[in-house]
């Protein structure tokens, strides 16, 4: 107890991160992290489970972006998507793995910025064509290994994240936005979210420049030129 | 539209379940059969039969999946087709492709709803898809069958852990939390004040997988009664830098699924933590940054 709080429903985060550290499989670790939480807050199993399906049923929308995006991405792949993205890259001249992610960074955060952030994602743009695009700029100069294919890839999923959770706090419209002045508010602080905003330009900006820098000496490495 | 939109995923993952039962060849078919089955029920029955049954199917999923019990059919490679698709489409396959983000960015603009908007996005994609490359709608199940098990479990995570920050707020993990991260912290001193802040952002939200919820608590707890009531630094830069710092927790936690881990499936990377990795050497320098601008822009 500190301050009158109870510590026992931390129980659920030790679970967690020993379950993560010892690797075991993610779906038994959340499921015995919740188990413990519910557990050590002393709700009965009727509870609990009702905890569990009215979490799960409010948080749906998670899961439908994910599902319906792959029913028409699966199709387009068996079309050939990738195989036309591929072509793209080989088309242009000068196209290279650090100029691709690096101009994939800096687009997909301007637009995050700009309120677009709904154009890019990881099921709807980075396996349909930004991967393959990105396999086939580094293709260009010789045949990577398995192993450098699965960094590549996992550096555009990167590119997308970075891009998007640091641009998008710019734009005054979005939910964090939002969910700041409200806070800000309850607090007794009314900012308008316009300076919330503003002043999430400049880690943006050093965002941008850090993995650029390292976007940059991946692609070196990746062709052999350290 | 939402409800309509939830039958819609759930009819999908249906028709996966039961051409999964179908599949005489698949190693678990009636395991892998019955998570796929229960996920797509969670959608159709969600909001429509007492929680409690849809906790009892969370769970049973998860242990179906926790135990190896979801397994990818044998896909065969259609090297053929993906060829002759490139050669006859062309650059024209990108058309639904981008249709899916140009569809839920309109929606989302005029409607200011992005899920509904991406799922109306994925319908018209879906029908220009069927019309342009003159397949199936059955064809296009078999299709996304063969992407739902290329990413297996992984596919329920995201949900999962958003279901257990529900139940962590409902049992009062956050309280707890800002109790300790509060408890002994020197007012006084801003480095200090600001590393508890930044650090209680970056590691709350890596614990919950989400800064949002570690917002709330620890501007509550720690930003605004002491970097501005003590310290009379500016609100805007605290939530702003704050949230940011959050962010850099984000991009280093298995628990925010949906960035981090689902990517690795989708991108078939045997290392589930690859991502997670690729991001770990900007989050490090990018947290810093945020405690010197914190320092520096307080008192401007």
């Amino acid at each position: 107890m500190i301050h009158g709080v109870s510590l026992l429903p931390l129980i659920g985060i030790g679970v967690l991160i020993g379950g993560f550290l010892l690797r075991l499989n993610p779906m038994l670790v959340v499921l015995a992290g919740t188990l413990a939480t519910g557990i050590a807050a002393h709700f009965d199993a009727g509870h609990l489970l009702a905890a569990i399906g009215s979490g799960f049923v409010e948080t749906r929308n998670l899961s439908l972006v994910l599902v319906l995006p792959l029913a028409v991405v699966a199709l387009l792949e068996r079309h050939g998507l990738r195989e036309a993205a591929q072509r793209i890259i080989a088309a242009i001249p000068g196209a290279s793995v650090a100029r691709l992610l690096v101009t994939y960074l800096g687009v997909r955060e301007v637009t995050a910025a700009l309120g677009l952030s709904a154009l890019f994602g990881q099921a709807v743009t980075v396996r349909p064509w930004f991967a393959p695009m990105a396999q086939a700029a580094a293709e260009r100069d010789r045949a990577p290994s398995e192993e450098e294919k699965q960094r590549l890839r996992a550096q555009c999923a990167a590119a997308d994240n970075v891009g998007l959770f640091f641009g998008e706090d710019i734009f005054v419209a979005f939910g964090a936005v939002a969910l700041m002045h409200e806070v800000l508010k309850s607090l007794g602080y009314d900012i308008a979210p316009m300076r919330i905003a503003l002043w999430a330009i400049p880690t943006a900006l050093c965002a941008f420049v850090i993995h650029a820098v390292r976007v940059i000496r991946f692609a070196r490495r990746l062709q052999g030129r350290a | 539209m939402i409800e309509l939109l939830y039958v819609l995923a759930g009819i999908v993952l249906a028709v996966v379940a039961l051409t999964t039962f179908a599949d005489a060849t698949h190693p678990r078919r009636i395991w892998t059969g019955s998570f796929w089955m229960l996920f797509a029920l969670t959608f159709v029955l969600g909001g429509r039969v007492p929680p409690q049954f849809v906790g009892a199917g969370v769970v049973a999923m998860a242990a179906i999946a926790g135990f190896g019990g979801v397994r990818s059919a044998a896909h065969g490679d259609n090297e053929a087709t993906r060829r002759a698709g490139a050669a006859r489409l062309g650059p024209r396959i990108f058309v639904p492709a981008l249709a899916i983000s140009v569809v839920t960015l309109l929606y989302t603009v005029f409607m200011h709803d992005a899920f509904v908007g991406l799922g109306i996005g994925c319908i018209v994609a879906w029908a220009i898809a069927l019309v342009m490359t003159r397949d199936t709608p059955m064809q296009s199940m078999r299709e996304a069958r063969r992407l739902l098990d290329a990413l297996g479990w992984a596919a329920l995570l995201p949900q999962m852990l958003a279901m257990l920050g529900l139940v962590f707020a409902a049992a009062g993990v956050g309280k707890a939390v800002a109790a300790v991260a509060t408890a002994y912290v020197d007012v006084h001193s801003p480095l200090i004040a600001v590393l508890v802040f930044a650090g209680g952002m970056a590691l709350f939200t890596a614990i919950m997988g989400n800064a949002f919820a570690a917002f709330p608590i620890m501007a509550g707890g720690v930003g605004l009664p002491v970097l501005v009531g003590v310290q009379h630094g500016d609100p805007a830069v605290v939530a702003a830098i704050g949230m940011f710092s959050g962010y850099c927790g984000t991009l280093v936690t298995p628990m925010a699924a949906n960035f981090n881990v689902v990517p690795s499936a989708l991108l078939e990377l045997d290392d589930t933590y690859a991502v997670i990795k690729a991001q770990l050497g900007t989050a490090i320098p990018l947290w810093v940054c945020n405690v010197i601008l914190l320092l520096v822009l307080l008192h401007r």
